[in-house]
C-alpha cells in the first residue's frame, strides 16, 4: 500500500485511465496549463497533450454541452467543474441530455461522461461557493452520483466513473484534498452502487458520506469514550443506492443516525431515512434522526460556518436522542 | 386520530359533584397528557384535574363556577381537525333514563364503562388523595388514557416473547416502551426464586444525595406543590397525636432468615411490618377509617400506602388488599411498585386509595420518629430501624433485636387507647410472626 492524498489518489486514476483507454479526455477551465484549480489535473497536459487536456472558456453549459456530445459519439469525456457550485449552469445539459438520451433512443445512444470537481464548504467561501448539492443530482433517474470520503476509494471509484457508460456525476470535497490515505499499489476498481463500513460497531447506525463520513467518525471517537460503538456506513454512491447494507446494519443496531453536509429540507438523507423507516420498522427502537446543515444560505463568518455544519458533538448528540440517553 | 372525553373525575371518596373552580386551559389551547386542565372543588378540597389525552382542549362544556355531577362529560380534548360534533350532540342531548328506548343509538354522555384490569371495582371506601402528583381516578387512567406507546423494535420484541406491552412501563420520550425496557421485563408475579436481594434493612433503598446548588430560590415542582399542600392540610387540620411501643423482633429476624433459606425469597422487616398492620387493621376498623365532618367512614378494605423517597420528593403506591396478601406477595409487590416509583412509571391507579400508610426510615438507621397522617386516612405507622441492643431478660443482660414504631393517629377518629390497643396487636403479631400466617 502506498499513503498518498486524495488529491494524489484522484491523478492517479484519471493518469492511469488516459494511460489505458485513449478515448477519456479532460477538459474545463484551467485543467491543462495551470494544472487544475486544486491541482488535481497536474503533470496531465504534460504528459497527454493538449488534444486529450482542454483547457476551456468559463462557460460551464458549453463543457457540459462539449461532453455531452463526446459521450453520444464514443468517447469518454472527464468535465471538470471548478466546483459543483457552478454546475447549476449546465443543470440543462445533465439533466435534460447526459440523462436523458439512453432511455429517450431506446438505448442507442449512451453517454459515458464523468462531471468531477469539488462540492460542498471549504474555509469560509459563504453562501455562494459552499453548497453541497448532491440531493439534487441524485434526485435524477439515469444519472449516478458518486461521493468518496478516502483516498482509496476516490481512486477506486473514479476509475469505475470512467468506465461506465452512464454520466456519473463524481463528487468530491475541497476539504478531503490533503487527506491522507494508503491506497493499494496494484490495479483495483471499487465498483459503483456499493456501501462500505468505515467503522464498525453494534450500539447505532451512522450513514454518512464525503466528509461527513470525516465528522461521523470522529463522533464514534467521542461515543467510543462512553462506551457506545457506532458503526459507520458510507454508502459511497448516492445513485444507485446500496440500501442492503444500511439495512444489514440497521437491523444489528436497531437505530440510525444519517449525517450530511446539505439541507435537511428534501435532503438526501431524508431518502436514507424513508427506506430505513420501511425496511426495518420492526427492527427500529427510535425513529431515524437527521444531522444537516442548517437550513439557511451558508454564512461567511467562520463562527457561523461551524454552527451551520454538521459537528461531531451534533453527531453524538442525535445518537444519544436514539439510544434515549 | 383519539378524541379524549374530559369527564369530571372523582376526586374525594365521597364527591357526588363538583365546582369547576379554574380552567387552567383556555379552548384551543394546546394540551399534554399530564398537563393540569381544571381546578375542581369537592366537598373537602380544591383539586387539580390533569389531561388523560393530548391534542388541543376543543370544547369547555362547564364553564368555571359550573357545577357537575361526576362522569359527567365537562369538555373535549381532540386534535384541530377531529369531528366532536357527534360527542358534543350526545352530551347535549338529554340524560338517558335507564329504562328508556330510544330509536337512536346515540351514545350515552356520562361514564364510560370501567374497564381497568388492575384496579379493583372502587369499593365505597375507596379514596383518592396522597402525597403524590395530582390524583386521577384509575378507571378514567386506564379506559382513556390511550394506546401503549411503543418502538416497532420493542413491539415485535414483545410480541416474540409474549411480554404484555400494558403492563411495561416506559422509559422512552412521552413514556414510550423501548428495547430496554421489554428486555429488562420480568413479570412481579411471576413464580420462582427472587433472583436480586432486596436493599437492605427496607422496602424502598437510599435515594442518592441529590446535590442542590446552596443560596438560590429554586422553582417548586408539581409533586412538591402536593406535598406541601396537603401535608400542611393534615397536620393543620387533624390533631395529631402520636404513641411509641417497642417491639422485640428477633422471632422476625429468625423468620426473615427462615423465608430466605425455606423459599430463597429475601424479604424486608418492612414487608413484616406491612402484613402485621394489615392484620391488625382487620381487628381495628376505626383505624382503617376516615373523618367525612359529620360521620366517620370505615373502610372495606385494607389497602396500606408504603412511603417512597423519590429524587423530588415523595410518592405513596398501595398495596391493596394487603390482609389478603401473603408476605411474599407484598415484598414482591413493594418492590416492583418503589422501583417504578423511583423511576416515575406508576399509573395513577397505583398511588391511590390507600387507606392506611407505612413510612420507614430504618434504612437510615433511625431509631424512631413520627410522620405527618397522609389525609383522609387517619393514622400513620413510622417505623425505626431493628437495632441490636441490651435487653434485660430475667436478671440478666442479653442482646436483641428491637424496632421502635411510632402510630400518629388523628384525634378525631382514633383515641389514645385505641392507638395503644391497635400497636399492641402489631407489636404481638411481630412477637410471634407465627401468627402472621394463621
Amino acid at each position: 500500500m502506498a499513503v498518498m492524498t486524495m488529491r494524489e489518489a484522484l491523478n492517479q486514476a484519471m493518469r492511469e485511465e488516459m494511460t489505458r483507454d485513449e478515448s477519456v479526455f479532460l477538459l474545463g477551465e484551467e485543467v491543462g496549463a495551470y494544472q487544475g484549480a486544486y491541482k488535481i489535473t497536474q503533470g496531465l497536459l504534460a504528459q497527454f497533450g493538449e488534444w486529450r487536456v482542454r483547457d476551456t472558456p468559463i462557460a460551464e453549459e458549453a463543457i457540459a454541452g462539449v461532453a455531452v456530445g463526446a459521450a453520444f459519439i464514443g468517447l469518454r469525456p472527464i468535465a471538470e467543474m471548478m466546483t459543483f457550485n457552478f454546475s447549476i449552469l449546465a443543470l440543462d445539459q445533465i439533466v435534460n441530455h447526459a440523462a436523458k438520451y439512453r432511455y429517450m433512443s431506446g438505448g442507442q445512444i449512451k453517454c459515458p461522461m464523468v462531471m468531477r470537481g469539488p462540492s460542498g464548504a471549504a474555509a469560509q467561501v459563504a453562501a455562494q461557493h459552499s453548497q453541497a448539492l448532491e440531493s439534487w443530482y441524485a434526485h435524477i433517474p439515469g444519472l449516478v452520483v458518486v461521493m468518496p470520503s478516502t483516498p482509496k476509494d476516490a481512486k477506486g471509484l473514479l476509475k469505475s466513473a470512467i468506465r461506465d457508460d452512464n454520466p456519473v456525476i463524481f463528487m468530491e470535497n475541497e476539504v478531503l484534498y490533503n487527506l491522507k490515505g494508503e491506497v493499494p499499489e496494484e490495479e483495483f476498481h471499487i465498483p459503483l452502487g456499493l456501501a462500505d463500513v468505515k467503522r464498525a460497531g453494534k450500539d447505532v447506525t451512522i450513514v454518512a458520506w464525503s466528509r461527513s463520513v470525516v465528522t461521523s467518525l470522529a463522533a464514534a471517537d467521542l461515543l467510543a469514550k462512553d462506551g457506545i460503538e457506532a458503526e459507520v456506513v458510507d454508502p459511497r454512491t448516492l445513485r444507485p443506492l446500496d440500501e442492503d447494507l444500511i439495512f444489514d446494519s440497521v437491523r444489528k443496531t436497531n437505530r440510525c443516525v444519517v449525517v450530511e453536509e446539505g439541507w435537511r429540507y428534501a435532503g438526501f438523507g431524508a431518502e436514507i431515512a424513508d427506506r430505513v423507516q420501511l425496511n426495518c420498522f420492526d427492527d427500529l427502537d427510535a425513529p431515524v434522526v437527521r444531522v444537516t446543515a442548517a437550513d439557511v444560505p451558508m454564512p461567511y463568518a467562520k463562527t457561523l460556518e461551524t454552527a451551520y455544519l454538521p459537528q461531531p458533538d451534533r453527531v453524538v448528540d442525535a445518537v444519544h436522542k436514539v439510544l434515549y440517553r | 386520530m383519539a378524541i379524549t372525553k374530559v369527564v369530571l373525575a372523582k376526586l374525594s371518596p365521597t364527591m357526588e359533584e363538583g365546582v369547576i373552580v379554574k380552567w387552567t386551559k383556555k379552548e384551543g389551547d394546546p394540551v399534554k397528557v399530564g398537563d393540569v386542565l381544571a381546578e375542581i372543588e369537592t366537598d373537602k378540597a380544591n383539586m387539580e384535574m390533569e389531561a388523560l389525552g393530548a391534542g388541543v382542549l376543543r370544547k369547555i362544556l362547564v364553564p368555571a363556577g359550573g357545577k357537575a355531577p361526576i362522569g359527567a362529560l365537562i369538555g373535549v380534548i381532540a386534535n384541530a381537525g377531529d369531528d366532536i360534533a357527534p360527542l358534543l350532540a350526545a352530551a347535549s342531548a338529554p340524560a338517558p333514563k335507564p329504562a328508556a328506548s330510544s330509536p337512536v343509538a346515540v351514545p350515552a354522555p356520562t361514564p364510560a364503562p370501567v374497564a381497568a384490569p388492575a384496579a379493583p371495582a372502587a369499593p365505597a371506601s375507596a379514596h383518592v388523595a396522597l402525597p403524590g402528583v395530582a390524583v386521577v381516578p384509575p378507571a378514567l387512567a386506564a379506559t382513556e388514557a390511550g394506546r401503549v406507546k411503543a418502538s416497532p423494535l420493542a413491539r415485535s420484541i414483545a410480541a416474540r416473547e409474549n411480554i404484555p406491552l400494558s403492563a411495561v412501563a416506559g422509559s422512552g420520550p412521552g413514556g414510550r416502551i423501548v428495547k430496554r425496557d421489554v428486555e429488562g421485563y420480568a413479570p412481579s408475579t411471576a413464580a420462582g426464586p427472587v433472583a436480586k436481594a432486596p436493599a437492605a434493612g427496607g422496602s424502598h433503598a437510599v435515594v442518592p444525595f441529590p446535590t442542590v446548588p446552596a443560596g438560590q430560590e429554586l422553582p417548586v415542582s408539581n409533586m412538591r406543590k402536593t406535598i406541601a399542600r396537603r401535608l400542611a392540610e393534615s397536620k393543620f387540620t387533624a390533631p395529631h397525636f402520636y404513641v411509641t411501643v417497642e417491639i422485640d423482633m428477633d422471632g422476625a429476624v429468625a423468620l426473615r432468615e427462615q423465608i430466605l433459606k425455606v423459599e430463597n425469597v429475601k424479604v424486608s422487616f418492612n414487608d413484616l411490618v406491612l402484613k402485621a398492620c394489615a392484620k391488625a387493621l382487620t381487628r381495628f376498623p376505626m383505624v382503617n377509617a376516615s373523618w367525612l365532618g359529620d360521620k366517620i367512614a370505615t373502610h372495606g378494605e385494607v389497602s396500606i400506602g408504603v412511603a417512597v423517597s423519590v429524587p423530588d420528593g415523595l410518592i405513596t403506591p398501595v398495596v391493596r388488599n394487603a390482609d389478603r396478601k401473603s408476605i411474599v406477595e407484598i415484598s414482591r409487590e413493594v418492590k416492583d411498585l418503589a422501583g417504578r416509583a423511583r423511576d416515575k412509571k406508576l399509573r395513577p391507579d397505583e398511588y391511590v386509595g390507600s387507606t392506611f400508610t407505612v413510612s420507614n426510615l430504618g434504612m437510615f438507621d433511625v431509631s424512631e420518629f413520627t410522620a405527618i397522617i397522609n389525609p383522609p386516612e387517619s393514622a400513620i405507622l413510622a417505623v425505626g430501624a431493628v437495632q441490636r441492643v441490651p435487653v434485660v431478660s430475667g436478671d440478666e443482660i442479653r442482646p436483641g433485636y428491637r424496632m421502635k414504631v411510632t402510630l400518629s393517629s388523628d384525634h378525631r377518629v382514633v383515641d389514645g387507647a385505641l392507638a395503644a390497643q391497635f400497636l399492641a396487636e402489631v407489636r404481638r403479631l411481630l412477637e410471634s410472626p407465627i401468627s402472621l400466617f394463621v
